[in-house]
């Protein structure tokens, strides 16, 4: 039982970083499919760095640069020269994967260089219950929380999250209060894409030290889901986080409590899950605005208003 | 003179195409391609294969290609198939089950061409033939060192499907650590796929959470032996030997040698005798097909002695892992004694042995 609430904690922390970045980015009116594109590359550096150096610090800012400058791509492309966002993003989950797959070639089933292990909290971690779960964790759960805490702060108390926001609610008002909406569109998604290297760079780096084509395996995709499950707000997705890791890690633990029920109708959940929210939110928002940023999908250019 | 130029380049090259031509039909040089489902580098199923071909070259010298993540059920494997064909390849080795029908439909259109499918059960009668090897052999080898090496009695076996193949090496696992250790008990999970290293790795977590010390693994990545590593637990691995991934945690492995059985088809194929074994080739130990990869130096000698024991009995034929008694999961008699399973029960198993913890998917 311990088992699975560590296990919850951490695949959580995994699907809650990348669902960050595309929360940012969608915030500021950038939908990005690329998540899972931008996993892969950021998997594939960060695990090569570490390799490379021995050190996994190095590993992971790398395998954040790498995500980040996948996501600018996709930056460059629907807020520079106003690219459709769906078409560009899926070309990026598509790019990003194959290109990962390419410069993994000469890593695949080697062993890893360094590991990001759990973090030594010394007597914490002999709380019974609490211990293990909450101070038995890697690094990236904490980076996961503090970011989530960062997002929300930033966000919704200060003037830069102001502006982001407006960025992704009515473009052109953001342009008329002096703010640069290319270029905070660009740095959302920039950020977007770097949480999303983070997250795949947790893959390599520690949840399985080894790199292997195919390794992000659709987590990319339930961030993207958790974003719309957590209604564009940080805590929501953190819930969100912990309930669909919650369901990665049911998938095997259900067998060995003895339950007998399809590990592959487990692993449709989180997708269920969200088309429920969707319906949820469509039908309240007969009465209520959506929760999703007005200015969401589409490219921003003055002369068109 | 730019038009003359032109008309000698043509004739130049009729030239070249038709020499080229005649090359391919009157001097026939035998030469080899495989194509791979994964990449030669996943330290496991396909690197096993890609270790067979470069065996067989050397044994055979003759020229071998490969083509490696072929997706099966597209059409990037037949594309693949021609395009060797097109390069004067005369032998076609597809080493993943979804290109079974594929390649019996190529291997009609080019009846010049000898194909060999790895792991399936179609063949015709001329030049399509197909091959596997009886991994449960030295799955039940691997089962004894296991068992031996348990501490909490409890084995965990991390599988992809519940298909006959994987059950069948399941069982004859369970089989090998209840010789070992008539008290141990091999539990199941399943992972429904063949590589997701994070499922895989998360799944023997699952396993070593409930007091699992052993873990065995029906999967292609060495995820499950990383987790072994870090918890301080025993690992059998599969496919080859992955020790490089979990030095401490490493015993041993059911492993494939593909070299002789490929020596062999390439060498029929050049001396234009080869004919598709009629239901197909279950190659075993005394083929040299599959073998139990060296035993962890810190295992028990007397340990080794037994399964090197069983080893040479299995080989000289007076051992077979699946005779009677064999009771099932609840308890009734699956095999009687003094009888042994033939092939079609063993191709189509679909019950788990007493011992065994888990479900049937």
């Amino acid at each position: 039982m311990i088992g699975l609430l560590v296990a919850t904690v951490s695949f959580g922390a995994l699907l809650y970083l990348a669902a960050l970045g595309e929360l940012i980015s969608e915030k500021a009116g950038v939908l990005n499919l690329g998540v899972e594109g931008m996993m892969a590359m950021g998997a594939v550096s960060a695990f090569m760095a570490a390799h490379q150096t021995g050190n996994p610090w190095i590993g992971l800012v790398v395998g954040i640069l790498a995500g980040a400058l996948t996501g600018l791509l996709h930056g460059w492309f629907t807020v520079v020269l106003g690219a459709e966002q769906v078409v560009s993003g899926l070309s990026l989950t598509i790019l990003g994967l194959g290109f990962a797959a390419y410069m993994g070639k000469n890593v695949v089933g080697r062993p890893p260089g360094a590991v990001l292990a759990p973090v030594d909290w010394g007597p914490l971690t002999d709380i019974p219950w609490a211990g293990p779960v909450l101070f038995g964790q890697a690094p990236f759960v904490y980076l996961a929380v503090l970011v989530g805490i960062a997002t929300w702060f930033v966000l919704s108390r200060t003037r830069a999250g102001l502006a982001l926001r407006a960025a992704g609610e009515s473009a052109s008002t953001a342009d008329a209060a002096g703010h640069s909406v290319v270029g905070l569109r660009l740095c959302a998604v920039g950020i977007g894409g770097g949480l999303a290297g983070a997250s795949g760079a947790y893959l390599t780096l520690t949840l399985t030290p080894q790199w292997a084509e195919g390794i992000t395996a659709g987590r990319g995709w339930i961030a993207v889901a958790l974003v719309i499950f957590g209604a564009w707000r940080p805590g929501r997705a953190a819930v969100g986080a912990l309930l669909f890791g919650g369901l990665l890690a049911l998938k095997t633990r259900l067998q060995t409590f003895g339950v007998d029920f399809s590990p592959i109708l487990l692993s449709m959940l989180p997708y269920v899950s969200t088309i429920a929210v969707l319906i949820a939110i469509s039908v309240r928002a007969r009465n209520r605005p959506s929760p999703a940023p007005a200015a969401l999908g589409t490219a921003y250019r003055r002369e068109e208003r | 003179m730019k038009r003359r130029l032109f008309g000698l380049l043509a004739a130049v090259l009729t030239l070249g195409l038709v020499a080229a031509s005649c090359g391919s039909e009157g001097v026939t040089t035998t030469r080899a391609a495989f194509v791979y489902v994964g990449p030669v580098g996943d330290a496991g199923w396909t690197w096993a294969h890609d270790q067979g071909r470069l065996a067989a070259e050397a044994t055979t010298g003759v020229e071998t290609a490969f083509v490696e993540s072929v997706p099966e059920g597209g059409a990037d494997f037949a594309d693949s198939v021609r395009q060797f064909i097109d390069d004067d390849y005369d032998v076609i080795i597809g080493t993943s089950f979804g290109y079974m029908d594929d390649m019996l439909a190529l291997a009609d259109e080019h009846p010049n061409v000898v194909f060999e499918h790895i792991s399936g059960y179609l063949s015709n009668d001329t030049n399509f033939g197909n091959s596997f090897g009886r991994m449960y052999e030295p799955r039940y080898l691997s089962g004894m060192v296991a068992g031996s090496a348990t501490m909490s009695n409890q084995v965990g076996y991390v599988a992809a499907f519940p298909i006959p193949e994987v059950i069948r090496g399941i069982n004859a696992f369970t089989l090998g650590v209840q010789e070992a250790n008539p008290g141990a008990t091999v539990e199941v999970v399943w992972t429904s796929t063949w590589f997701d290293p994070v499922v895989e790795g998360d799944s023997a977590q699952a396993l070593l959470d409930k007091g699992v010390d052993v873990l065995a693994m029906h999967q292609d990545s060495p995820a499950v032996g990383e987790k072994a590593e870090a918890a301080g637990a025993r690992w059998v691995s599969y496919n080859s030997d992955m020790s490089a991934f979990a030095p401490n945690a490493y015993l041993t492995a059911p492993v494939w040698d593909w070299g002789p059985r490929y020596a062999e088809i390439i060498e029929a194929a050049r001396a234009g005798t080869y004919t598709p074994a009629p239901d197909g080739y279950w190659g075993s130990m005394a083929d040299g097909v599959v073998a139990l990869a060296p035993i962890a130096s810190d295992v028990n000698a007397d340990v080794v002695a037994a399964v090197e024991a069983r080893r040479a009995e299995i080989i000289a034929g007076t051992f077979h892992v699946f005779s009677g008694p064999i009771n099932d999961q609840d308890g009734y008699e699956a095999v009687a004694a003094g009888e042994t399973l033939d092939d079609g029960a063993l191709l189509g198993m679909e019950f788990f042995v007493q011992g065994v913890i888990g479900t049937l998917g």
